[in-house]
């Protein structure tokens, strides 16, 4: 019995063991190479993927932090930092956190109305209709994006021909799709749909129930609203707002393709540099660009979880 | 006589109108609203993308843009390249994910919140700082070949994958089956292919469908790669006809609804009579 006590011990490797006893009965005593076959099974069976996301994920990040500190003749240098954080890099990056906090916190509301809207219908197609319409457009960025809004609100756009017909032609009113909030237009497009998408699981723990004891009780909509809805709510929002938030900062390819690089933005100023827009000797400056992205999310989410925690704890 | 009073209340309960039901008119009203601004932003840039597509330079309706597309200059090439690597991504995806999703619910419960994190990084990280250290770190030789890109692509689509592959193991008695395929006789490869995998079918699909439209969509890692990718290809061609990019583009868009509905409601229709099935039986 001590025995096979040992032997389940030593078949149990490391912290990610099963339940105690779930394969504990089938086989009480085991060949001793058997079990050390079993005790590599887990290493075998996880090397495929940690191999994988390691040269995929861990690598690049690793050489765009290592080459962010490397001079063009490969010595240690924080030139590239102080580059990066004056002058027109800090201003790029100074436009994709504006940029993004806007797409991030107009389409995190308009989202959570619309999901609302659509959860409490009572009209399946049309929850179903948004479910697959939603998946789509959130991810619909690029090229087709903007397209379809040059067609729409181009100079020559279907819609501004409509509003010039009532003499609103939005383009004599100051507006330029090809600006910075162009951009904040075009990215409303996948940024709403992303939203209800994430959004929708939380209403669906909105039970009515609170609801119709909340106005027994004599609350009314708004007080609802006030007390229940938004905190039960608050923690999902904000986490949709930050998913919003990531994808607003690094989206590149739509503000890329509607603004041909026009626009100062981070992302766009490495896809420039990558491109070999760079002055002699600044070869390395673009590291710099991305490490500086990664801070910018990094204390984003940081940030995110002082919130959530104070969240829940407003909760209880 | 107890007993009666809560019976009384309730009735008195019944007979008043239900608060959701006075409230609902006001609640249609407001929907309506939203909705139709939700509508008119959505739907008035897909109309004026296809209007676009059908129409000349003079501004008249016209195939001529849709008729043009095969035959343009480098179409078919960047069409059969994203074809490829979408081909390439998907097998490298479902090959690396299922059975490590697979051997984590069976056996390692606990690491799910490795994986979890694991797979939510490609989302938290730019796509265009990881290209940026890809270009950087790969060796020449794969940064010679299209194929990079699949590779890159497979590290996209994991937060996809694994989330749809996370949610159909759940929903399923994973441990009751495999102990059964096990206990019959069959080998790993037989559980997981024979017993695992259809029992997958509409979270294996949901991947496919991601994967798919992700790589078909993706234009910064492509662009940046220097490949022709259906998107650059696109972008490139609005220089030489923008109705004919256009064209291209809404087709693309409209092909890759029409598939997820497709492969969607063939999988209810299915499912559907798996049930009837079991209920006739």
């Amino acid at each position: 019995m001590t025995s096979a006590t040992s032997d389940e011990q030593l078949s149990v490797p490391g912290p990610g063991a099963t339940a105690p006893g779930a394969g504990g009965a089938d086989v009480a005593v085991r060949s001793r190479r058997r079990s050390l076959g079993r005790a590599l099974a887990p290493v075998a069976a996880m090397a495929p993927f940690s191999i994988y996301s390691f040269l995929g994920l861990g690598v690049p990040i690793l050489a765009v932090i290592y080459y962010a500190f490397q001079s063009e003749q490969g010595k240690p240098t924080l030139s590239n930092i102080t580059l990066v954080t004056h002058g027109s890099y800090l201003l790029g990056f100074e436009n994709s956190i504006v940029l993004a906090l806007i797409t991030s916190i107009v389409p995190g509301i308009l989202g959570l109305i619309l999901a609302y809207a659509i959860a409490t219908s009572r009209s399946n197609l049309l929850k179903r209709l948004v479910a697959t319409a939603s998946g789509v457009l959130a991810n619909f960025g690029g090229i087709n994006l903007t397209f379809m809004f040059i067609a729409t609100l181009g100079s020559t756009g279907i819609l501004t021909a409509w509003l010039s017909a009532i003499h609103l032609n939005p383009w004599n009113f100051g507006f330029n799709l090809y600006s910075f909030y162009g951009v904040v237009l075009v990215y409303l497009y996948f940024q709403v749909p992303l939203m209800v998408l994430v959004i929708t699981p939380a209403l669906g723990g909105l039970r009515p129930s609170w609801r119709e004891a909340a106005e027994n009780m004599g609350a009314s909509s708004w007080r609802y609203w006030r007390h229940v809805g938004i905190p039960v709510l608050m923690p999902s929002v904000l986490g949709g707002m930050l998913l919003l938030f990531g994808s607003g900062f690094a989206a590149y390819a739509t503000a890329e393709t509607l603004t041909a690089g026009t626009v100062t933005l981070a992302p766009i100023q490495i896809g420039s540099l990558l491109a070999g827009n760079q002055l002699a000797g600044q070869e390395n400056v673009g590291y710099a660009v991305g490490l500086g992205m990664f801070v910018v999310l990094a204390l984003t989410m940081i940030l995110y979880g002082l919130v959530r925690r104070r969240a829940s704890k407003w909760l209880r | 006589m107890a007993a009666l009073i809560p019976d009384v209340v309730e009735d008195a309960l019944v007979t008043v109108e239900p608060p959701a039901r006075r409230r609902w008119p006001r609640l249609r009203v407001w929907r309506a609203v939203v909705l139709f601004i939700a509508g008119a932003y959505f739907l008035i840039p897909i109309y004026a993308g296809l209007r676009f597509s059908f129409e000349n330079d003079a501004g008249h309706l016209s195939l001529y843009a849709v008729r043009a597309i095969p035959s343009e200059p480098g179409f078919s090439a960047a069409f059969w390249l994203s074809m490829r690597l979408a081909v390439v991504t998907l097998a490298l995806t479902l090959v690396l994910m299922v059975p490590t999703s697979v051997y984590v619910h069976l056996k390692f419960p606990r690491l799910r919140r490795l994986l979890d994190f694991v797979t939510i990084l490609p989302i938290v990280i730019p796509p265009i700082v990881l290209i940026l250290g890809v270009l950087r770190a790969a060796p020449l030789w794969l940064r010679a070949s299209p194929y990079l890109l699949s590779l890159v692509y497979v590290i996209l689509s994991m937060p996809f994958v694994y989330r749809s592959l996370d949610a159909g193991l759940s929903a399923i008695d994973l441990k009751t089956l495999v102990e059964a395929s096990r206990s019959l006789g069959g080998n790993w490869f037989n559980t997981l292919w024979r017993v695992v995998v259809p029992n997958l079918r509409s979270a294996l699909l949901s991947a496919t469908v991601l994967t798919l439209a992700l790589v078909l969509g993706e234009f910064t890692m492509a662009s940046l790669d220097l490949w022709t990718t259906l998107p650059v290809w696109i972008y490139q061609f609005q220089q030489v006809d923008a109705h004919v990019s256009t064209a291209v583009s809404m087709v693309s868009l409209v092909g890759t609804w029409l598939l997820i509905t497709l492969i969607v409601s063939l999988d209810r229709s299915q499912s559907r009579r798996a049930r009837r099935r079991t209920n006739n039986s």
